[in-house]
């Protein structure tokens, strides 16, 4: 392994971090833009330190488990939610140079593997809390990620096999000619939805629901834990955006610019479209999210599948 | 390699221990998971990425979090625990315990010929998986996808909102 890797390992999650971090001011910055208000702007240069004042607050906070929690899985819940995560970077391709493992070549099962995992996160926080709130929320959102999983494995398919590998980094070289959000523009859709639910972001954050279940699975969680549910659903955004960068948009690829500066800009663009999503849409019913899932999105991944199939089948054939 | 190998197989089998001995079902069930989890690190060592990662996606993400879920929707309590405490008296599980040992011992002394020698690594992609799956083993797959439309049928048949039930 050499240096210049290990100096990547170490310096990614770092820059999550404050990533994620500034994405918690940016977010309430376009959300005052679309709302028609100001926004978070009093603290630094157009509010930008607010982020830097709340991680200051949020770590100063009194850090309180209640009695009758579960204390081990308690503790244990947010941290596999921010690990999750933040492994699943490290199979993304940034450029064609910087990235981790960017050429495993089972990258994109690995990432769906993380985010299987990371429902624990959420499942064990409302269990852990042994709060009705909280046990609610746990079972809302051990639902509702076991069913989007489910749609967007298979929405991803589609692009799995038109670039014959599960490596993200073949995937961005197959997308050479054409990127694949317009071959696989049905699968693009599952995918962003599932993906959407997925990070339990809004309109899909049933789990959290705060006009129904106080604040859902986290109802129990101060201080620096709360803070890491948080930080982790920030960086969710950001995996769900370079992972739709990565597989439809292209990656790297684009004209004058160099490789990162596209990277950024695409992954940044799906960012504030997952910001202006929460700023437009209101929060479906419980049964319509999963009858969405079910009989919507499963049958429209399938046809995609099936489609894909077919087409590369005559194009081999011809 | 092989300190990882045993590392892993370590992880593995003192999580199966917990999972037996834990009385509160959710740490069991964690347990498990990292059991899965050792499991998957052990078959990318031989090779079987793949393999691994479906072990993860499939058991440690999907199905351990359904079990986890019909654990929180159950609710399990004290009286559940002692009852469960009554069924476990030494004279209940003496007699499984030494039949199970002495077919785990012959195991033992079956596989150890067998263990001394890994002679490489030969990386099983998702291409050969594939190759097997839809042309040696191509009956399989059809049975096995006949039995899980079984389950799906018979589910959807013990779920259905009868009319006259209403």
């Amino acid at each position: 392994m050499t240096s210049s890797a290990l100096l990547t390992i170490i310096l990614m999650p770092f820059l999550l971090l404050a990533l994620a971090t500034v994405l918690t001011w940016v977010e309430r910055r376009l959300l005052g833009l679309w709302q028609d208000r100001y926004g978070p702007n009093r603290v630094g240069p157009g509010g930008l330190f607010q982020a830097v004042a709340d991680g200051i607050k949020i770590l100063f906070k009194q850090d309180w488990i209640p009695p009758f929690a579960d204390k081990g899985v308690f503790i244990l819940a947010p941290a596999i939610g921010m690990m999750t995560v933040l492994l699943s970077f490290a199979v993304i391709p940034f450029t064609m140079g910087i990235g981790i493992a960017s050429n495993l070549n089972v990258g994109l099962l690995f990432i769906l593997g993380m985010m299987g995992l990371g429902v624990y996160a959420v499942v064990l926080a409302g269990w852990s809390s042994n709060s009705k709130f909280a046990l609610l929320g746990g079972m809302r959102a051990a639902a509702q990620m076991i069913s989007y999983e489910v749609f967007m494995g298979l929405s991803l398919l589609g692009v799995v096999m038109m670039a014959g590998s599960f490596s993200l980094h073949d995937i961005v070289t197959a997308q050479a000619g054409l990127w694949f959000i317009i071959p696989q523009c049905l699968g693009f859709a599952v995918f962003l939805l599932a993906g959407i639910a997925e990070t339990h972001r809004l309109p899909f954050d049933l789990p959290e629901g705060e006009n129904e279940l106080g604040a859902g699975f986290h109802t129990e969680y101060s201080g620096m834990k709360f803070g890491m549910f948080f930080i982790a659903e920030y960086a969710g955004i950001v995996l769900i955006s370079s992972l739709v960068t990565t597989l439809y948009l292209g990656g790297w690829r684009g004209p004058l610019l160099p490789p990162a500066v596209w990277f950024l800009l695409k992954t940044g663009s799906m960012v504030a479209f997952f910001i202006l999503l929460r700023a437009s849409l209101p929060r479906p019913r419980y049964d319509q999210l999963m009858a969405l899932g079910w009989k919507v999105l499963l049958p429209l991944s399938l046809l995609n599948v099936m489609v894909t199939g077919t087409l590369l089948m005559l194009r081999a054939s011809l | 390699m092989h300190a990882l190998a045993l590392l892993a197989a370590s992880v593995t089998v003192i999580g199966a221990t917990m999972v037996i001995t834990r009385k509160v079902a959710v740490h069991a069930v964690l347990y498990l998971v990292a059991t899965m989890l050792g499991l998957a690190a052990l078959l990318v060592m031989l090779g079987g990425s793949f393999a691994a990662m479906l072990e993860i996606i499939i058991y440690a993400g999907a199905i351990m979090v359904l079990f986890v879920f019909v654990i929180m929707m159950l609710n399990l309590g004290q009286p559940d625990s002692a009852r469960e405490k009554e069924w476990l008296r030494p004279h209940v599980w003496l007699g499984p315990g030494v039949l199970a040992a002495i077919i785990c011992a012959e195991l033992l002394y079956c596989i150890v010929p067998l263990s001394d020698s890994v002679p490489s690594v030969v990386p099983i992609t998702a291409h050969d998986v594939g190759l097997s799956l839809f042309g040696r083993y191509v009956l399989m797959v059809e049975l096995a996808s006949f039995l899980l439309l079984a389950g799906l049928v018979a589910a959807f048949h013990i779920g259905r909102n009868r009319v006259e039930d209403r």
